[in-house]
């Protein structure tokens, strides 16, 4: 277990290193600090001074070396948009992003697993050819469009009653979608403070309702992938050799289909999903984009527009560290479901 | 009453372009303890049969018709539950590859004892009792930390004892081996065979044995079924069918054995191959690969080519063959001629 946390932390730290070089290039060749700093007034003679001072006219390799030394400490710099701690700004930014990821998370693993096994068990059944072709529209509409949609159903809502009135259920999605009393679909409402700049969705009632349909949206294109791979991977698991065994065996196809199966289905589940967990990250610039989530991907655009590259590099690292440490966790619980990966390193 | 009786079991499959008929009108016995061994080329139905017994033949295939006697109870109309009684209870099976057969990410200890739990109520420590029990009988060594092994530890001959053990966990009355020593290497082929026969003479154990192999057959085997595009073209006792073989397909099969052959010379075979199931020849089956299809005057049997041949005893065995029906009938009208001028 140790020495593959080792290992694991050495492809983490040279991940890092590639991910850093790319940052600080990109610090490096975008605009100029100094005219983001002062002012149109100050001459040329202070800005050379100002340049040397900042260290800015050394070698490559040196500047990169004290940005090397700084990112190893969390100094990335000041914004200069916020005139803080580049960190600050993200530390601020980042609960809400995590708050939204796992909130999506949640809804791709709860909804995906069940589903996904339903549709491999029963393929010809009406309720797994709806959820495939549902699954189909899901992954080819971007999560932008499937933003502005729940809005204008959930949020906003629409003058038509399209369910049957005179049914229980038909009322109730009725209701759903009437223009009184939408979803909220804007910002964070009124979060809980943990502790230090956390803030957090998850301890109160109204905080939820707001994280649905940013949740929802985000989710929209992972969960479709993710009930196909496990439909597709369940479907392949049954037709293999051990299952017909374990058939044979006279075991009930419940443990057949949630044990035997379901464990070899999640292999190539959980590889996919560690990478995928990571993109999410990325997506929710646009979903934080449309309901105005207070996030590091509305942040993100924010800097972009401003020019604000401390902050743009910071956000570059931070999400890859998270990309590299969820990565790292999937690889763990990889190595503990699939017993052919030894995680203690000693001989098999 | 024979232990298991087959009676003219139909099995088809399903498929888009229409029905294809896997197994037609196959009929055998098994006594207690009797070993059975089931032979033909790849295609002929020999592993459709042996899943047919257990009815886990995979969609879209299934029973058609005839019917599946095992010990007074009809397995074929049972319903999925009962027969999960029967299954790797009183009737185990044995999968050809033993890299596949086992679950890759379970251990196999829970894999021995989930089988004896469902089965069985017992307690953990007695099924591991037990199941420790059976390894020592496959003669694994140090079989208390197999259990707590997985598959991908052990080899391909390991995992195969693992499998017959767990084949006889629940000392069942038959076992099915479905070509149970193809994958493995031919070093371990005859060790394991012979672990096989040794626990079920010793246990009083059925076996019906899935192979291409007549060698095999010949040594372990009472009686065998040459099956030939989904049909049973010649049963009866293995020594007798492999010294005086009547079938021109079973003369084929064993002519075509290595040790057949004159050294130094190509080896015999039955020239062309198997037909599709789908488009199966008319008449009997096997007359486009037949060498004795030729009547004296150079023209086909028209039975050949126009009729299902039907069973005729030859011995003790039968044999579903017009050449050898005419032959049979022949040799009685000239006993019966030989009667008749010398009273």
């Amino acid at each position: 277990m140790i020495a593959f946390l080792v290992k694991r932390l050495f492809h983490a730290l040279l991940v890092m290193f590639v991910i850093s070089i790319i940052a600080f290039a990109i610090q490096d060749n975008l605009g100029d600090p100094i005219q983001q700093m002062v002012g149109q007034s100050v001459p040329e003679s202070e800005r050379a001074e100002l340049r040397e001072e900042l260290g800015l006219n050394d070698p490559f390799l040196v500047q990169y070396a004290r940005f090397a030394i700084n990112a190893a400490q969390f100094d990335f710099g000041y914004s200069y948009v916020f005139n803080q701690p580049t960190t600050e700004v993200i530390a601020r930014h980042l609960p809400a992003t995590l708050e939204l990821v796992a909130a999506a998370t949640f809804l791709i693993i709860t909804l995906s697993v069940p589903i996904g096994v339903y549709s491999a068990i029963k393929p010809r059944a009406w309720l797994s050819r709806f959820f495939m072709g549902i699954s189909i529209v899901g992954i080819s509409i971007p999560v932008f469009l499937t933003a502005i949609m729940l809005i204008q159903l959930f949020a906003i809502g629409v003058s038509w009653t399209p369910f049957p009135v005179d049914t229980a259920w038909g009322s109730w999605l009725n209701d759903l979608i009437s223009t009184e009393g939408g979803m909220p679909a804007y910002g964070r409402g009124n979060p809980v403070p943990v502790f230090g700049t956390w803030e957090t969705n998850f301890a109160s009632l109204e905080g939820l309702t707001y994280l649905v349909l940013p949740a929802v949206s985000l989710a929209s294109i992972m969960l479709p992938l993710f009930i196909r791979l496990i439909r597709a991977e369940m479907l392949e698991v049954m037709q293999s050799d051990y299952v017909k065994f374990a058939r044979a065996k006279g075991i009930s196809m419940r443990r057949i289909y949630f044990l035997h199966a379901l464990k070899n289905t999640m292999l190539p589940v959980i590889t996919v999903g560690g990478v995928q967990i990571g993109t999410l990250v990325a997506y929710t610039i646009l979903t934080e984009t449309v309901f105005q989530w207070p996030g590091m991907g509305l942040m993100f655009l924010d800097a972009i527009e401003r020019s604000d590259i401390p902050l743009i590099v910071t956000y570059l690292m931070i999400v890859g560290l998270i990309f590299v440490i969820t990565n790292t966790i999937v690889d763990l619980i990889y190595g503990l479901v699939n017993p052919t990966v030894k995680l203690t390193g000693k001989p098999a | 009453m024979a232990l298991l009786e087959v009676n003219h079991l139909d099995v088809r499959f399903a498929l888009r372009l229409g029905e294809v008929h896997a197994l037609r009108d196959v009929n055998f016995t098994l006594e207690r303890g009797e070993r059975l061994g089931i032979v033909g080329e790849s295609g002929a139905g020999k592993s459709v049969a042996a899943f047919s017994l257990l009815n886990l033949i995979a969609k879209p295939g299934f029973i058609a018709g005839g019917e599946v006697r095992f010990d007074g109870q009809q397995l074929n109309s049972m319903s999925e539950r009962a027969l999960r009684k029967v299954r790797g209870n009183r009737i185990s099976m044995i999968f050809q590859d033993p890299m596949m057969t086992l679950n890759p990410v379970l251990s196999i200890g829970e894999q021995m004892l989930e089988c004896l739990k469902a089965h069985r109520r017992i307690s953990s420590k007695e099924a591991r009792a037990i199941a420790l029990d059976k390894l020592y009988q496959v003669q694994i060594p140090s079989p208390e930390t197999r259990l707590d092994q997985y598959p991908h530890e052990l080899s391909g001959g390991m995992r195969q004892r693992i499998i017959i053990a767990i084949a006889l966990l629940l000392d069942p009355d038959i076992i099915i081996a479905d070509e149970p020593t193809t994958a493995l290497d031919v070093t371990i082929q005859a060790e394991i065979m012979a672990l096989l026969l040794e626990l079920c003479e010793k246990h009083n154990v059925g076996l019906i044995l899935i192979t291409h192999d007549l060698g095999v057959v010949s040594q372990v085997t009472q009686r065998m079924l040459v099956m030939y595009a989904g049909r049973v073209i010649e049963q009866g006792p293995t020594r007798e069918i492999i010294n005086d073989p009547q079938h021109p397909y079973t003369q084929g099969l064993i002519n075509a054995l290595p040790q057949m052959a004159t050294p130094g010379e190509k080896l015999n075979q039955i020239r062309g191959s198997m037909p599709s199931l789908s488009n199966l020849p008319s008449g009997c089956a096997f007359h486009p690969r037949c060498d004795f299809i030729n009547r004296a005057d150079g023209q086909p049997r028209p039975a050949c080519t126009q009729q299902v041949p039907g069973f005729v005893e030859s011995g003790n065995c039968q044999v579903a063959c017009h050449m050898v029906a005419e032959l049979i009938d022949k040799e009685a009208t000239d006993e019966a001629r030989l009667k008749e001028t010398n009273p």
